[in-house]
């Protein structure tokens, strides 16, 4: 602090505690939805204090789920939200740290072009393309399956940029000793770089693992078997019950389960989130 | 292009390497792509027999089409609103963050999680408390005497979409914006102090100005995100509705091409979404190239 000013403390204090309310208002008012029956939500407004119904619905909702709009248990959806975060989150991984050592690592004919195409990808997200991406899932008869939720979001140019970046700051002399001492390509990989990476593999499975967990679009597309659903997806069927008033309470008990793992991990793993996230977006 | 000063002599390996990243690339990218251009210098007829080859007939509809150019219109009306909102209440938070010692730490902990909530539950959120049946936001509004319906207000449901969206997006802004701060030169700051300065001046002439770089990438991104990553909201809480109002460029190529099953013309919406995205990437880079070599 460069001076003392109390009043201007006191305003910076419930700058923050405004920011926070407001931020948090919205997932208190879901949290206390998921906790009344549903016929609280016939007399009006929707309460503002938590009700004693709450075991009841997540029960309900995790292991049974909702009959009429056709989903599965939310724990089905749960696990399926989780396997298509985690292959995600690992392939993306895997193919861009491979890929990354071949551009810095080696000298090829079409190295700039491969470099190109790779960044290309960054340009092209799923929205824009949906229709021949859509296609060339179906001809290769990838959809209802765990292949197809996640083999066409695998390619990531952001993390094969950031490997690469990282890669290029690793002292000349760590390869040339290596290679003196007899190590070849892989060993080298293997024993020196990848060691060396472990940071930044864990800042960057973070952010990874939130891209896979809140993809929306693409898994709405993909799957039309409910076996397949995840959970982030399969709060848009919940929601669109032909003509009647959704089960309020039912929806926000999905609302918050489909929230709550990728917040967990940005609230726990704080430091490495921050660190992927400034460093995947430079 | 980069690479080290030795290199490894293998041939076949690197190609090895490459080959996962790039055949899923070729496969679902750059195909996919190809063929959206393809697409949108056809037209197929109705039951889907006979496509013929209409040149640049898609564009030229589509851009003297009010329906897109009003998708137009509100998408730019829907990412200015969200990019302002979004970055001025971010600003503020970590402004006051970055006067903490102490409790900074709890605070921004408090402040960071909605960047994990999918934009589909952000809409879903905000749906829900401006619902005209049950909403408490719609119950508030009422009281004072607004008459809140976002089903037939197009006005309306702009504005809800917009608060759901920037809500998600403060707290990725509110982090960039105080790893801006914390690299503003102390000296600076107790320099103007010690001049006279008071805390708004210094910031106004001081901590802002140097800020610009983090304000410039961050708007970037916010309108990147405002234009595509906001899908998932467009879809739940209103469908681009009611009357169009909040049917943005990327949720009509959906609407279009999925829903409507018109491949042409939602191919070329596609293309000039992929020349917008270049656009704001190239930008994007630039900017990072300038800044690493200050």
């Amino acid at each position: 602090m460069v001076e003392n000013r109390p009043f201007l403390d006191f305003l910076t204090h419930v700058v923050l505690i405004l920011g926070v309310a407001v931020v948090a208002f919205p997932v208190y008012i879901a949290f206390v939805a998921s906790t009344h029956p549903s016929s609280t939500f016939l007399r009006g407004a929707a309460p503002l204090l938590p009700g004693n119904a709450g075991w009841e619905v997540y029960r309900n909702m995790l292991f049974e789920g909702v009959s009429t709009s056709g989903t599965p248990p939310l724990a089905r959806m749960m696990w399926n939200s989780l396997v298509m975060a985690v292959i995600i989150t690992v392939g993306k991984i895997v193919i861009s740290i491979i890929s990354a050592y071949a551009i810095v690592y080696f000298r090829f004919p079409f190295r700039a072009l491969a470099f190109w195409m790779i960044f290309v990808t960054l340009m092209l997200p799923v929205e824009v393309r949906i229709i021949p991406t859509f296609q060339i899932a179906a001809n290769l008869s990838l959809l209802n399956s765990y292949a197809g939720l996640t083999l066409p979001l695998i390619a990531s140019a952001t993390a094969t940029f950031l490997f690469r970046q990282f890669f290029l700051t690793i002292p000349e002399e760590l390869m040339e000793a290596a290679r003196v001492d007899g190590a070849g390509a892989m060993k080298f990989f293997k024993d020196i770089l990848l060691p060396l990476s472990r940071t930044n593999i864990a800042a960057l499975s973070v952010i990874l693992f939130i891209y896979g967990w809140v993809q929306y679009l693409w898994p709405l597309l993909v799957t039309t078997d409910p076996q397949y659903y995840t959970i982030v997806m399969g709060i848009k069927r919940l929601t669109a019950v032909a003509d009647a008033e959704p089960q309020w309470n039912l929806v926000m008990a999905t609302v918050i389960l489909a929230m709550l793992p990728p917040v967990l991990v940005v609230i726990f793993m704080q430091r490495l989130f921050v660190k992927g996230l400034v460093e995947t977006e430079k | 292009m980069q690479t080290k000063r030795a290199v490894f002599p293998n041939r076949g390996l690197p190609y090895a390497l490459l080959a996962p990243q790039l055949i899923v690339t070729i496969v679902f990218f750059l195909w996919p792509a190809f063929q959206a251009a393809m697409f949108s210098f056809e037209r197929t007829d109705p039951f889907g027999f006979r496509t013929t080859f209409v040149w640049f007939q898609n564009y030229e509809r589509l851009l003297s089409d009010p329906g897109y150019l009003n998708s137009a219109s509100q998408t730019a009306i829907f990412a200015t609103s969200v990019t302002l909102l979004s970055m001025s209440v971010a600003l503020l938070l970590a402004v006051s963050v970055n006067r903490l010692l102490r409790s900074s730490r709890i605070y921004t902990t408090l402040l960071v999680w909605p960047y994990a909530v999918a934009p589909v539950v952000a809409g879903v959120l905000w749906w829900f408390m401006f619902n005209p049946t049950v909403g408490i936001l719609a119950y508030m509004l009422e009281f004072f005497g607004v008459r809140w319906n976002y089903r037939s207000n197009g006005d309306q449901a702009m504005i809800m979409v917009v608060l759901a969206a920037s809500w998600k997006q403060i707290s990725y802004n509110f982090l960039f914006f105080v790893a801006g701060l914390q690299s503003v030169p102390r000296s600076l700051i107790e320099a103007a102090a010690i001049d006279g300065a008071g805390p708004f001046k210094r910031f106004w002439t001081i901590t802002f100005p140097l800020l610009s770089p983090t304000t410039f990438f961050l708007m970037i991104i916010n309108i990147n995100y405002a234009m595509f990553d906001t899908f998932g909201i467009i879809d739940a809480v209103t469908s681009g509705g009611p009357n169009q109002a909040t049917n943005i460029l990327v949720y009509k190529v959906y609407a279009d091409g999925v829903l409507g099953l018109n491949i042409g013309s939602s191919s070329a919406q596609s293309v000039l979404l992929m020349v917008i995205v270049m656009f704001l990437t190239f930008i994007q880079f630039r900017f990072v190239e300038r800044r690493v070599n200050y």
